[in-house]
């Protein structure tokens, strides 16, 4: 029995909410007010202040994937060892925030790093110089780690996961230690999630703009920032448009990435 | 991030337009869509409105006048009356999208003051399409436990005693207001080098500044995060009623007063019950409502006369004559000095 008519809900949304917004984008990112074409829209990107903003993007998704890297690796490792028992309950706690709203999570942060918030209060009890961290480029990335690390934790837990024991278990048989053992099995059989997990925080990372505006007091000014002013305030959707496409082509790069390495899927589980 | 949302909004909006532009909603007669600034209406009084004559009010909220207008745009929702700020209603009127208010036959109209009609004319020269709903100023609201000087000039946010505990307006033109009044230039200037010299400061300005917030301004005064804050009037009340520590004032070298206005859009289907809830608002009873209920200076003499001393006199509320003559209203600089000021804005932004 044929059944492609039950893809039909999701071709629909693909066309309307994917498909026909993209070539909006396209369209307006190649013309100009008038309606001509330019490429002016996309070398705009060169414009000292959205080079600052993009660097600035780049450096913020960098290092919070990197943080999000370091934290998430031996957190996955422990949750992989751990008795499915357990382990389940662990996992639980950390996607347990990605069901509250992440604005409401970013405004909660900023309850706590806020100059007279709870943890310069904390600090102050214990004697110690209250943090003024707020609206930097610190209090960026601390929101961004805190908001992405489930997804670097769980595409690396997966992978960790499905590495079959015999192969450790071999290893050790033949001699090599703990080092060596994951250097040479575990770390290669763990990279497609590694992978994963890097693209799924530094993409979305990129064209971040409200953690920026909400923990960065709208004092730090990120590509995403740009293109929102483009659109409203500025009112100028063509440059936006432009500018977004610009931002696309480190998103389809990542996606080239990500198709040659990740065979597995594991990127799959929460997209 | 209702920006955020807008945006969405917009650009599903101009899809909906593409893909369906001959599926409009229905125009029944009983219905009114109304496009307000967020918590900027005694929300009973729409269910007042509805008992009163059984138009159902559909009420939608927007944080500035920019996202209002842009999803305004945007097309998909004919609103049929918009409150905004005076230099948006002016940029509409010039654009052709304001529809004449017919007061003629309003009987509330004679409660809005004449000197707030005299002061609309700067952007609606006739009267012709804008009625004051709320008006104030654009001030410093400072925290005298963390100042100890009386605040009187903009020049105190270039102290770098309080650096890091200055909070800029998030808006551009009122950030702008601050270096050019402190300058003595008018804050409608279309003069570039006067402009430049005003971003320059606000630069110079911004290491001192901790952020640039719109409404989470009042909060960070309330709780002590900052010291001051450029801030408009109405905000400043609900602060001091929060805090007592806090102290709002207008500085010496004028600042900028401004309207919010009920107008009527081109988009607008129902323009008969548009006006009949203009008149309502400018009742005595509901505008006393929502007085109570935003407490930001309303142009309703009728409100202002049963007021007692006190109120009349608090100088938040109802700015002293001196300091009004002052004050300047926004006008709309046209479509190539807002380009102009949204680049120095991301030049400001971008340090």
């Amino acid at each position: 029995m044929n059944r492609k008519w039950l893809s039909g809900p999701y071709l629909i949304w693909a066309a309307g909410f994917i498909i026909l917004p993209l070539f909006l984008i396209l369209y307006y990112g190649f013309t100009s007010e008038g309606g001509g074409f330019t490429l002016a829209n996309i070398s705009a990107i060169a414009d000292p202040i959205h080079l600052t903003a993009l660097w600035r993007s780049l450096y913020i998704a960098f290092f919070s994937t990197l943080i999000c890297l370091f934290l998430a690796y031996p957190l996955a490792y422990i949750l992989s060892k751990a008795p499915a028992k357990k382990s389940g309950i662990l996992i639980m706690l950390f996607i347990l925030p990605m069901w509250i709203n992440f604005l409401l999570r970013t405004l909660a942060l900023q309850m706590i790093v806020s100059n007279t918030g709870l943890l310069s209060s904390v600090l102050e009890f214990f004697g110690l110089k209250p943090l003024r961290i707020m609206n930097t480029t610190t209090a960026i990335l601390i929101g961004m780690v805190y908001d992405y690390l489930p997804f670097m934790i769980l595409p690396i837990y997966n992978a960790l996961c499905k590495i079959d024991r015999d192969l450790i278990d071999a290893a050790y048989d033949l001699g090599a230690s703990k080092a060596t053992t994951f250097r040479k099995i575990l770390l290669p059989l763990s990279l497609p999630g590694v992978l994963s997990g890097i693209i799924m925080v530094f993409i979305p990372g990129i064209s971040e703009f409200v953690i920026a505006d909400i923990l960065g007091g709208s004092k730090v000014l990120l590509i995403g920032n740009v293109i929102e002013q483009e659109f409203s305030l500025s009112n100028n959707w063509h440059l936006g448009s432009g500018l977004s496409l610009v931002l696309m082509i480190f998103i389809f790069i990542s996606m080239a990435v990500m198709n040659k390495y990740d065979k597995s899927g594991e990127g799959q589980m929460l997209w | 991030m209702k920006k955020f949302l807008t945006l969405i909004l917009a650009v599903s909006c101009l899809f909906t337009l593409c893909a369906c532009g001959a599926n409009e909603p229905s125009a029944s007669g009983d219905e009114l869509v109304v496009f307000n600034y967020g918590d900027y209406i005694d929300r009973d009084l729409l269910d007042r409105f509805k008992e009163e004559t059984g138009i159902t009010v559909k009420y939608e909220e927007y944080i500035t006048p920019e996202d209002m207008y842009t999803k305004y745009q945007g097309g998909s929702v004919p609103y049929d009356l918009i409150i905004t700020s005076e230099y948006m209603v002016e940029k509409m009127i010039q654009a052709g999208e304001a529809l004449p208010v017919d007061t003629g036959r309003m009987t509330n109209i004679g409660n809005v003051g004449d000197t707030y009609w005299e002061f609309c004319r700067a952007f609606d020269p006739d009267n012709q399409y804008a009625v004051p709903y709320m008006f104030g100023t654009v001030g410093i609201l400072y925290n005298t436990t963390l100042v100890d000087e009386e605040v009187t000039s903009w020049d105190i946010l270039w102290d770098e005693k309080y650096a890091d505990n200055i909070i800029m307006e998030n808006s551009v033109r009122d950030a702008f207001l601050v270096p050019l009044k402190l300058k003595g230039y008018s804050l409608n200037t279309t003069d570039t080098a006067q402009l430049e010299e005003a971003k320059q400061m606000l630069i110079d300005q911004k290491p001192l500044v901790q952020a640039y917030y719109v409404d989470e301004s009042r909060d960070a005064l309330i709780s002590g995060d900052a010291a001051m804050a450029v801030i408009y009037s109405g905000d400043a009340t609900v602060a001091m009623e929060a805090n007592e520590d806090l102290a709002y004032v207008v500085p010496e070298e004028g600042s900028n007063v401004w309207f919010d206005c009920m107008m009527i859009p081109a988009t607008c289907r129902h323009k008969e019950a548009a006006e009949q809830f203009i008149d309502f608002l400018c009742g005595e009873e509901a505008a006393m409502a929502n007085f109570e209920y935003i407490y930001y200076g309303t142009p309703n003499t009728a409100v202002y006369d049963t007021l007692d001393d006190e109120l009349k006199e608090d100088p938040t509320i109802f700015p002293p004559k001196d300091i009004m003559a002052k004050c300047e209203v926004y006008q709309y600089l046209g479509s190539e000095m807002e380009t102009f000021y949204s680049q120095m804005w991301k030049e400001l932004k971008s340090r």
